[in-house]
């Protein structure tokens, strides 16, 4: 089995560039688990239909030590397996907690099991890495490989770099490797050679480049990833492109985060050229 | 006992030798061999500040500070421990307050109280059980007043037990406040200290103006916390010369007393460390004037009964407690020749509190003996060399996070005949404010080793080997398995009371039986002792 985490700034598309890559690797006949760690619990509304009925972290506070992984683990589309730990509401609590106690319950439950005849298992992390509880999927060998969404935007390569130091922090002890970045496109200037430079600075590559199309909306408004909706969309065949990607990926290494004065020389070097 | 102890600077190199350079040129600065320079001058001593990592320490939480120590001995506010259920526990009954239940029998010091938080309230937030819990306690017991104690979790999760408190005052209609006292804040204890001091003032102090029992010698005790029934002896001696006392902050006290401290005409700081706060801004607010006294050993409690009586400037007040001294001292003088004949020239070791280091030195000089080391846990730097270092003392970030509460001058309960009596006894040489601190009544060349570490400790004994070490319960079984007796002077293992004048002659009896106990000869292991090679093989050593 092959556990990955997606990371990225926070509204940058991680939800949902990860539910149309599991669906394309569904498709693929690969059998995927979708691990939301977002206290929102949106991370499989799009494999699911809609919001999941209840968090890992619910049905651990409603039936106590009563739980069961069918409780918490809900079939999606062609057969991916979906579960939100959820967390607290905005300003209270500890959502970082959160997520240890349901990924550390979800192991307990074997969710990860043999039985389970996974293929691979996707982590979808809010936002940066903020605390130790959102750096739990990359710790003590939980996720192994890392994918960095981003754009040409500036806060989101200082986001991705942000994350770099966070997978250098725990690459040693627990083995994590980035596996590169996604490029989800704000249609900003040179976009693509922004982000292929970036990466090439973080020793890592741009696995693939998502060029920005309406359908993705379409799709979300309808509940429904670009492949459940219309699997004849270009943008269905963008997210195959990257799902085949990632399952022949190869290059997995420990990043080299830059400097913030190298990012803003890079941003200086394409971002500005007309 | 040893023949030839190394001095004081060579003990000190051999202390911080083992340590990385780094570390060594800190604790150096930790250390010193005292020196009395004209005018009481002594040198200067780092303290209050973060122990470093690595080290065994043995200084407590501020949590420990501030529920444990200043709030521990009142008898009826429902203290509820805001945290995981350890916390709560760990800190019940510890110290060995002691308290008179009163008429109304109301004492919740026998209950430990607490949330009881999970891994569920760390998640989702814990201010919903806590209102649950000050509501259950409420419903069985009706306390005044309930207060919550803030535990580390507490302050990573962010829940506000202010507004909660604020909440429950609201809809229970008693008093109802919170102490952010998260063990992680400060360097130590004493940040909990502080802490404790600002809300009892701001919360309780000036509550209840009605002015109760005499109406004249009206005084507060603060920093007396009534271990092993201190406070009891205090007590009694303060009703034999005739003072009123108000409140004592805050061994056998209730909160009926803190409500009504503002109404005392004097204030008596006893620990200086742990509440000269509550002190200075009492006289900020209210007018009264603070002195130093101290009823550890004999003739310091004659000398702060005799200063308090002085301040009132009332020659029958006076007069009586001078006879009562008097008549003290004479009883006290028969038993301490008899102890100190037999501990004569013994020495000793304290490593304890934010004053108690000091104030037993006072003791151990009644008995005869010799005052090696000294040092505090949790002291700032004018408890070990005197108040008047206050404007050269570095505020640093730690005190910063810190409040440093506001007081002003409360215009109507301002008691300017006070502040007029202050003017002119200074005047007259009496002195107000002050605290001489620990050093310029210790030795020259005697050790002064703030927050001494555990490594520290057993170098130190290995080198200087006292008759009696005195420190607290983390130290002492490690100090009497080196052979040494370890008086605990936080809770006094299980005696006391060893304030004012029978106090003082527990104590020479107690420590007479530790420094001349045959059984710390015996603690050898048979392959220790010298003598094991030409004897015959037994299972045990004889005793002899």
């Amino acid at each position: 089995m092959r556990k990955i985490a997606i990371y990225g700034k926070g509204g940058i598309g991680k939800s949902t560039t990860t539910q149309n890559t599991v669906a394309a690797l569904a498709e693929m006949g690969k059998k995927v688990m979708v691990v939301g760690c977002d206290p929102k619990a949106d991370s499989t509304r799009l494999l699911l239909g809609g919001l999941a009925q209840k968090t890992v972290l619910d049905t651990l506070r409603e039936e106590g030590e009563d739980v069961e992984l069918d409780d918490v683990l809900k079939p999606g589309y062609k057969n991916t397996l979906c579960t939100e730990s959820g967390g607290p509401e905005p300003g209270v609590g500890c959502a970082g907690r959160g997520i240890i106690t349901s990924i550390n319950l979800l192991e307990q439950l074997g969710a990860y099991a043999e039985t389970q005849q996974l293929d691979y298992t996707f982590y979808d992390v809010l936002g940066d890495v903020v605390c130790g509880g959102f750096a739990m999927p990359i710790r003590e060998g939980k996720a192994q490989e890392i994918y960095i969404v981003c754009s040409g935007e500036m806060m989101a390569m200082y986001a991705a770099n942000n994350i770099c130091k966070g997978i250098v922090k725990f690459a040693e002890a627990g083995g994590v490797r980035l596996g590169g970045l996604i490029c989800n496109s704000r249609k900003t200037d040179r976009e693509d050679e922004l982000i292929m430079e970036l990466a090439r600075k973080l020793g890592t590559q741009m696995i693939h480049f998502v060029p920005r199309h309406n359908d993705v909306q379409r799709a979300e408004i309808n509940k429904k990833t670009v492949i459940e909706w219309n699997p004849q969309a270009e943008q269905a065949d963008e997210y195959r492109k990257l799902a085949r990607k990632i399952d022949e990926n190869k290059m997995f290494v420990i990043p080299t985060p830059i400097a913030i004065e190298e990012l803003e020389a890079l941003l200086m070097e394409f971002g500005l050229a007309a | 006992m040893i023949e030839q102890r190394p001095d004081a600077a060579t003990a000190k190199q051999e202390l911080v030798g083992k340590y990385p350079s780094k570390l060594a040129k800190k604790r150096g600065q930790q250390m010193v061999a005292n020196k009395i320079e004209d005018g009481g001058v002594v040198p200067e001593v780092l303290a209050n500040s973060r122990t470093a990592p690595g080290i065994i320490t043995q200084r407590g939480c501020t949590y420990a500070g501030c529920k444990g120590v200043i709030l521990g001995p009142t008898r009826d506010i429902v203290n509820i421990t805001h945290g995981p259920i350890g916390c709560g526990f760990y800190s019940w009954l510890t110290r060995r307050n002691m308290t008179d239940p009163g008429p109304d029998g109301e004492n919740y010091m026998l209950y430990s109280f607490s949330s009881d938080l999970h891994e569920n309230e760390i998640v989702f937030g814990g201010e919903k059980k806590l209102e649950a819990a000050v509501r259950e306690a409420y419903e069985l017991f009706h306390p005044k007043a309930i207060s919550v104690f803030s535990t580390c979790p507490v302050g990573l999760i962010g829940d506000d037990v202010h507004a909660v408190a604020r909440k429950m005052k609201e809809e229970l209609g008693i008093n109802v406040f919170g102490f952010s006292c998260e063990g992680y804040k400060g360097v130590s204890q004493s940040a909990g200290h502080h802490i404790a001091n600002n809300q009892v003032f701001k919360h309780i102090v000036g509550l209840d103006d009605q002015v109760r029992g005499q109406k004249k010698f009206r005084v507060n005790l603060l920093g007396e916390y009534n271990i092993g029934g201190d406070a009891f002896e205090i007590e009694e001696l303060f009703k034999r010369c005739g003072f009123e006392l108000v409140a004592t902050f805050s061994g056998n006290s209730t909160y009926g007393q803190f409500a009504n401290a503002q109404t005392a005409d004097l204030n008596m700081v006893m620990c200086h460390r742990s509440i000269n706060y509550v002190a200075e801004m009492m006289e900020k607010k209210y007018g009264i004037p603070w002195i130093k006294v101290n009823f550890v050993s004999a003739n310091a409690t004659a000398k702060s009964l005799i200063k308090m009586a002085e301040y009132f400037e009332d020659a029958e007040l006076l007069a009586r407690t001078k006879a009562i001294c008097e008549e003290e001292l004479a009883k006290v003088e028969v038993m301490r020749k008899k102890y100190a004949a037999r501990t004569h020239g013994k020495s000793v070791v304290l490593f304890v509190g934010g004053s108690r280091a000091h104030h037993y030195q006072e003791l151990f000089k009644e008995l005869e003996m010799k005052v090696l080391a000294a040092g505090y846990e949790f002291a700032h730097r004018d408890d070990y060399e005197g108040r008047k270092v206050l404007p050269t003392i570095k505020v640093d970030a730690d005190s910063r996070n810190i409040e440093e509460l506001h007081v002003e001058k409360d215009e109507a309960l301002y008691r300017a005949y006070l502040s007029e009596r202050k003017e002119r006894l200074e005047s007259e040489g009496y002195t107000f404010s002050d605290y001489a601190g620990m050093m310029p009544e210790m030795d020259t060349d005697s050790l002064v080793i703030d927050d001494i570490s555990s490594y520290e400790t057993e170098k130190l004994i290995e080198l200087w080997k006292p008759d009696v070490f005195c420190a607290g319960i983390k130290e002492k079984y490690v100090i009497q398995k080196m052979g040494i007796p370890c008086k605990q002077l936080h809770n006094y293992d299980v005696g006391g009371p060893y304030n004012a004048f029978r106090g003082a002659v527990n104590f020479y009896r107690d420590i007479d039986r530790m420094a001349n106990s045959p059984v710390w000869k015996l603690t050898l292991a048979s392959w220790q002792e010298e003598s094991v090679e030409s004897a015959s093989p037994v299972l045990e050593p004889a005793l002899a």
